[in-house]
C-alpha cells in the first residue's frame, strides 16, 4: 500500500515467505491431529497393558505338592466313618504332618506355625470335602497339590522383594528358605487357578473367585434381555409403523432421546425409591437389577430398532398391503424379519452396555459381600463390574491381581458381544 | 404355586387355548375345506382365545404381586404390639426387618424376640394364604375366560380385527414406558427430595458451603447435627468435569478433524472403531485404572517437583474421565464435520486457502454449533459419571479450585449416602435424592439445550 512499486522478484520473495509459513502451519495442524489420534490410541494401549500385566497372574495360582497320609488316627480315631465325625476332624493336622514330613528338622511351635502358614487355610476344607465324599481315602497315601497361602502366591509371582528387611516382608527368611527348597524339588508351582473361576467372593484373596459374580451377571442380563428386547422392539414398531405424527408421539420421542442421556445413577435412584421402597421387591436381587437395567437400555434398543425399521424400503410394505395383508400382518410377516438383524445388533450393543454398568446397581444394594453362588433371580447377588469395584476397595495386596483378572473376564465378555454384533451387521446387512 | 410356576402354568394354558380356539373355529365350518366360510384365519381365532386367556389373568397377577407384600406387612404390623402398646415408627421398621429376615431364613429363630417370632409366623401364614388365593384366582380366570371365548366363536366373528386391536394396544403400551420412566424418575426423586426439604431449607442446601451429612443417631448425641450445604459438591463436580473437558475437547476435536479431513480411508476404518473402544470400556475399569495407576503416578511426579498432591486428587479423576470422554467428543464432532457440504470447502480451496485454513476458517465455523452441542452432551456425561469418581476422587467435601487436592462430587455423595445400611426417613438418606434431583435437572437442561442446538444446525444444511 504505502510501499513503492515492487519488482516482480521482491513480490515473489514475499509470497514465497508467506507460503512457507502457511505450509508450515498446514503441517503443524496436521501433526496436531495425528498426535491427538495417537494419544487416544496410546491411552487405550496403556490401559490394556496395565490391566493385562496386573491381571494375567490371577488365572494362575501357586500350589505346593505334599505327600499326604490320610491318617485314620487323626480323621476318625473312633473308626465310625460317621459323616459328622469326618466333618469335625482336624484336617489342618494332616497338612501340618505332611509339611513336617518334608522338613523333618523343624521344631517348636513358632516354626511349625510358620511352616503351616505356607499352605492356605482353605486347603483343609478341600481335604474335608474330599474325605467326606469318599471315606475310602482314609488310610491311603497320596501326592497332592495344595493351594499355597496368599503371601507365597505373591512371592512366586515376584511381588515379594527378598532384599527388604525381614519385618517389612509378608514372608520370613526361614519361610523363603523353605520355599526355595520346595522350588528346587519341583514341589512349588504356578498352576491353573480353578478356584478363581469357580468360587464366589471371599475375604481371602486366594479363595476369592468370580463365578458368583458371573452367575449374577448372567441372571441379570438374561432377565434384562427378556424384558427390554420385546418392549423395545414393540415400542419401535409402534413409533415407526403405526403412530401418527402428533403431539403425543412428539412427547414420546423427546422423552426417549432425553432418557438416553440421563446419568445412569439416576435410574438407580428410581429403582431404589420405586421398586424397592414402594413395591417392596427384595434388595440385591437380579430381578430389581434387571428392571433398572431394562429402563436404562430401552432408549438404546428403541433408537437402534427404529433405525433398522427405517432402513426397510417402503416398496416391501406397499407390496404386502397390495396383496391384501393387514397392517399387522405386513409388519409381522415382512418388515420385522427384514429389520431383525439390525434390531439384534442394537440389542447386543445395549446388553454390552448393561453388562458394564455398575452405578445404578450400587443403589439397589447389589454391592453386598456375597459368598454363595446365586441360584435364581431373587437370590442376593452381585455382578461382574460391581465385583471389580468391591475388590478394588480391598486392602489386601492380593486383590489387585484378582481385580484385574475380573476386569479381563469382563472385557472378554464385552469383546465377545461386540464382535457378535459386528459379525451380525456384516453378515445380514442389506443394501436395497 | 410360586409366581414362576404360576407364570409357566399360564403360558401352558394359553398355548392350550390357542389350539382350542383354532380347532373350534375349524370344527364350526366343518374342517379345512370350509375355511372360506370363516371371517379370519383359524390361527386368529386361536390367538384371540389365547390372548383373552392370558392377559386378564396376567394383569391380575402382576397387581396382586406388586401389592401383596406391603399389604401383608401392614396387617402383621397392626397386630404387632409390645405389652399391649403399638410400636413406635422406628421400632416398627426394625421389627419388620427382623420379620423379613426370619422368614427368609437369614437369622435363626432364637435371635429375635417372642412377638416378632409370632408376627413372622403370621406373616408366612398370610403369605401362604395369599399365594394359594392368587393361584386359584388366576387359574380360574384363565380357564373360565378361555372357555367363555371359545363358546363365543362363530364363523362371522371378526377375530383378526380383534387380535390386531389388542396387539396395537400392546404396542402403544410399550411405547409409553419411556414416558412413564421419566414420570417415575421425576415423581420418586422429587418426592423424596421434597421430604428432605422439609428438614433442611432449600437455600441452605443450594447455597450452604459446609457439607458433613453425618447425623446423630440418638437424640442426646453430641456434635453431629449434620450440615447439608451442597456448594462444595457442586464445585468439586465442576472442577473434575472441567479437567475432563480440558483433556477431552482438544484431543477429541483434533482426532475428529484428522480422521474426517486428513486420514487415509484405510487408516480411518480401523482407527475410528479403535478410538470408540475407549467409550465401550466399563467405567469401573477406568476407576480402577485411575486409583491404581494414575493417582499414585501423579503423586510421585508431584513429590519430585516438590508439590503435595493428594493421592485422590481431582486431577487424576478428571484426567481419566477425560480419556473416557474423548470418543464422545470425537464421534460427534466427526458427524458434524462430515455434515458440512463439500461446496463450502471447494469455495475456500478456489480462493487459494490451504487445507488447514479451510478447516479452521470455513469448516469448523460452519460446524461450530453442532460441535458446541456435542461438547455440552459430553459435559452432561462428565457430570453424571459415577464409578470413576467414586473410586478415584475423595470423600471429604473441600471447597477448593486446586486440582491437586481431593474434592468430592455429587455422584460420589449419592453413592456414599445410599450404600450400606440406611433408614428411609433420615435427612442423610433423603439428601441423596435431593442431590439426585439436582443432577437430573442439570443434565436434563444440558441435554435439551444440546439436542436443540444440534437439531437446529442439522436443518441448516439439509
Amino acid at each position: 500500500m504505502n510501499s513503492p512499486r515492487r519488482t516482480p522478484k521482491e513480490t515473489q520473495a514475499i509470497v514465497e515467505r508467506s507460503l512457507n509459513r502457511r505450509y508450515w502451519a498446514e503441517r503443524r495442524f496436521r501433526a496436531y491431529g495425528f498426535a491427538a489420534v495417537t494419544a487416544g490410541m496410546a491411552f487405550l494401549v496403556y490401559l490394556f497393558f496395565v490391566i493385562f500385566s496386573n491381571g494375567l497372574g490371577a488365572f494362575r495360582q501357586t500350589q505346593i505338592r505334599v505327600e499326604l497320609y490320610f491318617d485314620p488316627a487323626v480323621i476318625d480315631p473312633a473308626g465310625t466313618r460317621n459323616t459328622d465325625d469326618l466333618l469335625a476332624a482336624d484336617y489342618q493336622a494332616l497338612i501340618r504332618g505332611a509339611l513336617k514330613a518334608k522338613f523333618p528338622d523343624v521344631e517348636g511351635r513358632v516354626a511349625t506355625r510358620e511352616l503351616s502358614r505356607l499352605v492356605s487355610g482353605s486347603a483343609s476344607f478341600t481335604l474335608q470335602r474330599r474325605v467326606t465324599a469318599d471315606p475310602r481315602l482314609i488310610g491311603t497315601r497320596e501326592s497332592m497339590w495344595l493351594m499355597a497361602g496368599d503371601a507365597v502366591d505373591l512371592f512366586m509371582k515376584g511381588q515379594v522383594d527378598r532384599k527388604l528387611p525381614e519385618a517389612e516382608r509378608p514372608l520370613s527368611d526361614q519361610q523363603i528358605a523353605w520355599l526355595d527348597k520346595l522350588k528346587a524339588e519341583d514341589s512349588l508351582e504356578l498352576r491353573f487357578n480353578k478356584t478363581f473361576m469357580t468360587n464366589g467372593d471371599s475375604r481371602e484373596p486366594e479363595n476369592a473367585g468370580i463365578w458368583g459374580a458371573v452367575a449374577g451377571s448372567f441372571y441379570t442380563l438374561l432377565l434384562t434381555l427378556l424384558l427390554s428386547f420385546p418392549i423395545g422392539v414393540a415400542a419401535a414398531i409402534y413409533l415407526e409403523e403405526f403412530a401418527r405424527k402428533n403431539r403425543w408421539t412428539d412427547v414420546i420421542e423427546v422423552n426417549i432421546n432425553n432418557l438416553a442421556a440421563v446419568p445412569s445413577i439416576v435410574f438407580g435412584l428410581l429403582g431404589l425409591a420405586v421398586f424397592i421402597g414402594f413395591f417392596g421387591l427384595p434388595r440385591s436381587a437380579p430381578l430389581v437389577g434387571a428392571m433398572v437395567l431394562t429402563l436404562l437400555t430401552l432408549p438404546t434398543i428403541i433408537i437402534a430398532s427404529r433405525a433398522a425399521l427405517k432402513a426397510v424400503p417402503p416398496s416391501i410394505r406397499e407390496a404386502a398391503l397390495g396383496m391384501g395383508a393387514s397392517k399387522i400382518q405386513m409388519v409381522m410377516h415382512h418388515v420385522l424379519p427384514l429389520a431383525m438383524p439390525g434390531m439384534l445388533t442394537g440389542t447386543i450393543i445395549g446388553m454390552a452396555r448393561a453388562l458394564g454398568e455398575s452405578a445404578p446397581l450400587l443403589m439397589i444394594g447389589m454391592v453386598a459381600f456375597i459368598v454363595d453362588i446365586p441360584k435364581g433371580i431373587t437370590d442376593p447377588s452381585t455382578v461382574l463390574p460391581v465385583q471389580v469395584y468391591l475388590w478394588s476397595d480391598s486392602p489386601e495386596r492380593g486383590f489387585v491381581e484378582k481385580t484385574s483378572g475380573a476386569i479381563i473376564v469382563l472385557l472378554a465378555f464385552l469383546v465377545l458381544m461386540n464382535t457378535t454384533a459386528v459379525i451380525l451387521r456384516k453378515r445380514f446387512e442389506r443394501r436395497w | 404355586m410360586t409366581p414362576a410356576a404360576l407364570l409357566l402354568a399360564l403360558i401352558l394354558l394359553s398355548v392350550g387355548a390357542f389350539w382350542i380356539g383354532k380347532s373350534r373355529s375349524l370344527a364350526l365350518v366343518g374342517g379345512a375345506r370350509g375355511i372360506r366360510n370363516l371371517h379370519s384365519l383359524p390361527s386368529h381365532y386361536g390367538f384371540m382365545t389365547a390372548l383373552w386367556c392370558a392377559l386378564p389373568a396376567l394383569a391380575v397377577m402382576m397387581i396382586w404381586l406388586a401389592f401383596q407384600d406391603s399389604i401383608i406387612l401392614r396387617l402383621v404390623s397392626d397386630h404387632l404390639t409390645v405389652n399391649g402398646q403399638p410400636l413406635a415408627a422406628s421400632d416398627l421398621a426394625l421389627a419388620l426387618n427382623d420379620i423379613r429376615n426370619l422368614v427368609a431364613g437369614n437369622v435363626p429363630a432364637s435371635a429375635v424376640s417372642e412377638p416378632v417370632r409370632a408376627a413372622a409366623a403370621e406373616y408366612s401364614q398370610l403369605r401362604g394364604t395369599s399365594r394359594m388365593a392368587l393361584t386359584v384366582l388366576v387359574l380360574v380366570m384363565a380357564i373360565g375366560i378361555g372357555l367363555f371365548v371359545r363358546s363365543r366363536i362363530t364363523p362371522e366373528l371378526r377375530a383378526r380385527n380383534r387380535v390386531e386391536q389388542v396387539i396395537e394396544w400392546l404396542l402403544i403400551a410399550c411405547s409409553t414406558i419411556a414416558v412413564f420412566t421419566t414420570i417415575g424418575i421425576v415423581a420418586s426423586v422429587a418426592f423424596e427430595a421434597f421430604r428432605f426439604f422439609q428438614h433442611i431449607n432449600v437455600f441452605d442446601f443450594l447455597f450452604g458451603t459446609s457439607w458433613s451429612p453425618q447425623m446423630a443417631i440418638r437424640a442426646d448425641q453430641v456434635g453431629s447435627s449434620g450440615s447439608f450445604g451442597a456448594v462444595p459438591l457442586f464445585a468439586g463436580t465442576a472442577l473434575i468435569s472441567a479437567i475432563a473437558m480440558v483433556i477431552a475437547v482438544p484431543i477429541g476435536l483434533y482426532s475428529a478433524i484428522y480422521l474426517a479431513e486428513y486420514a487415509h480411508p484405510r487408516f480411518r476404518t480401523w482407527a475410528k472403531p479403535l478410538l470408540e473402544v475407549l467409550a465401550g470400556v466399563p467405567t469401573v475399569v477406568y476407576g480402577f485404572f485411575a486409583a491404581l495407576t494414575i493417582g499414585p503416578a501423579l503423586r510421585g511426579w508431584g513429590e519430585s517437583l516438590g508439590l503435595s498432591v493428594a493421592s485422590e486428587s481431582a486431577l487424576a479423576a478428571g484426567f481419566v474421565m477425560g480419556i473416557m470422554i474423548i470418543p464422545f467428543v470425537s464421534s460427534l464432532a466427526d458427524d458434524m464435520i462430515s455434515a458440512v457440504p463439500q461446496s463450502l470447502r471447494d469455495g475456500a480451496y478456489a480462493l487459494g486457502a490451504t487445507r488447514s485454513e479451510t478447516i479452521k476458517q470455513v469448516v469448523l465455523r460452519a460446524a461450530l454449533p453442532g460441535i458446541v452441542g456435542g461438547v455440552l452432551l459430553a459435559v452432561s456425561r462428565a457430570i453424571g459419571e459415577t464409578m470413576i469418581v467414586v473410586m478415584a476422587a475423595g470423600l471429604a467435601a473441600n471447597l477448593t479450585a486446586n486440582p491437586l487436592e481431593a474434592v468430592t462430587t455429587v455422584t460420589v455423595q449419592i453413592v456414599t449416602l445410599l450404600v450400606g445400611d440406611q433408614e428411609f426417613d433420615s435427612p442423610k438418606t433423603l439428601a441423596a435424592f435431593a442431590l439426585g434431583l439436582v443432577l437430573f435437572l442439570v443434565t436434563l437442561a444440558l441435554n435439551v439445550l444440546a439436542l436443540h442446538i444440534v437439531r437446529k444446525y442439522r436443518e441448516q444444511y439439509e
